[in-house]
């Protein structure tokens, strides 16, 4: 090639700026400066941009609690506390994957829980959340959190209406011993469905909407007794701070509301 | 023939238009083909991953022009990839900043920009070896030729998979999509149809500059 840029040398020449024989000494010193040049960059990159992500997982959790909690306009963030066998705030730095998520109306009252499942789908491990309504004894709401499932074939457990309509009141009823489901969740194929804890499959997507299933039978199954038997710990908040008779009952879920705008979750405030 | 005919071309023509047309990565080149099937399956999957491997491309070709007289050859391999894996680290935190759905989208493609040949393949043939002004127009060509590629894939495959474009719907409610193009083998199809489709044109350019000659 025919240069006339700024590079000195001969065009035969393969790379005529660096001297061959450099000494170790240059070797060292250039790939250790720029190792510390190029951390330096990303550790500025990483400081700056974290706050914002993180705020838009926050939002989108925020999103996804409010989703699959039909009525509910806020939500508080709980964790389960061993020593003392209920359910508290959560503390800023508790574990993401032990966190509940209480939702409530706009009187405060509590109209239902969010719960995060995981599993392994097809592809990856797919995370979703669930909405669990204590009065009507089931789950009412499902969205994915994340999944990598096959577009077009796997992704159908977030877009297909048919797999989605499971998940509006879904059977979860505690059995009268108060330890374990009535009737655990089974899967069927599609159009299959005739009990209500059961969920029908997508011909298609089997194994993506068959782990779907799954991991909300195991969650469930270990879950939903010991919060629905300690669902009055995330109304205590609710009626120290707003309410002066405390209600034996919540209110039924204000189905109507309409989807509420992005509330900041309150566990930041604190 | 219309081998020589062409490379008399491509010493004319400046340094952008080289990478944008006639040495474009996708169609010509054939280069970086992991990231060109694997998340062309919606336009907008196709535009972030392009916009993605331009920005890298055009830092890496800027910055190894600059260092390009201190590096000793024995380590510029490793010195032109640790500046290309620190611009895929920062292209992934400001994806994760600007949207998460996205970053959910490209999934591992985005770190997976570090051994995209065409990248490294300009660093070390062309930056290395000249000025930054040539680098610049150098990887912004190469880049946003690499992008028109990826989006040809996947407005496509998104159109003919799904009925929608840019997440518009086109057909309403009575389109079966092809599923099939959405998926790996569809990236395929689609690939060789554009390429059938380059190749033709280039040939068919060939063949009439031949034409005129023997005319003459």
């Amino acid at each position: 090639m025919n240069e006339t840029g700024p590079t000195p040398g001969t065009p035969e020449t393969k790379n005529p700026a660096a001297p061959q024989g450099a000494s170790a000494a240059k070797i060292y010193s250039v790939v250790l400066g720029v190792g510390v040049i190029c951390s330096l960059l990303i550790v500025t990159t990483y400081e700056v941009t974290r706050p914002i992500i993180k705020a838009n997982k926050l939002a989108m959790r925020q999103r996804a609690i409010l989703d699959v909690i039909p009525g509910a306009v806020t939500s508080r963030s709980y964790q389960y506390d061993e020593a003392d066998a209920q359910f508290q705030l959560a503390t800023p730095d508790a574990e993401e994957s032990e966190l509940i998520f209480a939702g409530y109306d706009e009187e405060d009252h509590l109209v239902g829980i969010a719960i995060e499942a995981n599993a392994m789908g097809y592809q990856d491990t797919i995370r979703l959340l669930y909405g669990y309504s204590p009065e009507k004894q089931a789950i009412v709401g499902m969205s994915v959190l994340e999944s990598r499932e096959t577009p077009g074939l796997g992704d159908r457990i977030e877009t297909d209406p048919n797999f989605r309509a499971n998940f509006e009141a879904l059977d979860v009823s505690v059995a009268p011993s108060g330890n374990e489901l009535a009737h655990p969740i089974e899967f069927v194929k599609e159009g299959e469905k005739n009990e209500p804890w059961q969920i029908d499959g997508i011909t298609g997507a089997t194994i993506s909407s068959k782990a779907t299933a799954e991991m909300l039978r195991t969650s469930t199954t270990e879950k939903i007794p010991m919060v629905k038997a300690k669902a009055d710990d995330f109304r205590s908040v609710a009626s120290t701070d707003q309410r002066t008779i405390p209600e034996s009952e919540i209110v039924p879920g204000a189905g109507s509301v309409p989807k509420p705008e992005l509330v900041p979750d309150t566990k930041g405030k604190e | 023939m219309a081998v020589g005919l062409e490379q008399e071309a491509i010493e004319d023509t400046n340094d952008f238009l080289d990478g944008v047309l006639k040495r474009n990565p996708v169609f010509v080149q054939v280069l970086g083909m992991c990231p060109v099937l694997a998340v062309t399956n919606t336009g907008i999957n196709a535009l972030a991953m392009g916009l993605a491997t331009a920005f890298v491309l055009l830092m890496s070709n800027i910055v190894v022009s600059l260092i390009r007289k201190i590096v000793p050859a024995q380590v510029r391999i490793v010195t032109f990839i640790l500046v290309i894996a620190t611009f895929v680290t920062i292209v992934d935190y400001l994806i994760q900043a600007i949207s998460l759905d996205l970053h959910r989208a490209l999934g591992a493609f985005i770190s997976l920009i570090v051994v995209n040949c065409l990248i490294l393949g300009r660093a070390e043939s062309f930056a290395s070896k000249h000025g930054v002004v040539r680098s610049i127009k150098d990887g912004l060509g190469m880049g946003i030729g690499f992008l028109i590629g990826l989006l040809c894939l996947g407005m496509v495959r998104e159109v003919t998979g799904n009925g929608t474009l840019f997440g518009v719907n086109l057909f309403g409610e009575s389109f079966q999509p092809w599923t099939v193009m959405m998926l790996p083998p569809g990236g395929f199809f689609t690939l060789a149809a554009w390429l059938l489709f380059f190749n033709w044109i280039s040939k068919r350019r060939a063949d009439k500059a031949l034409q005129q000659e023997v005319a003459k």
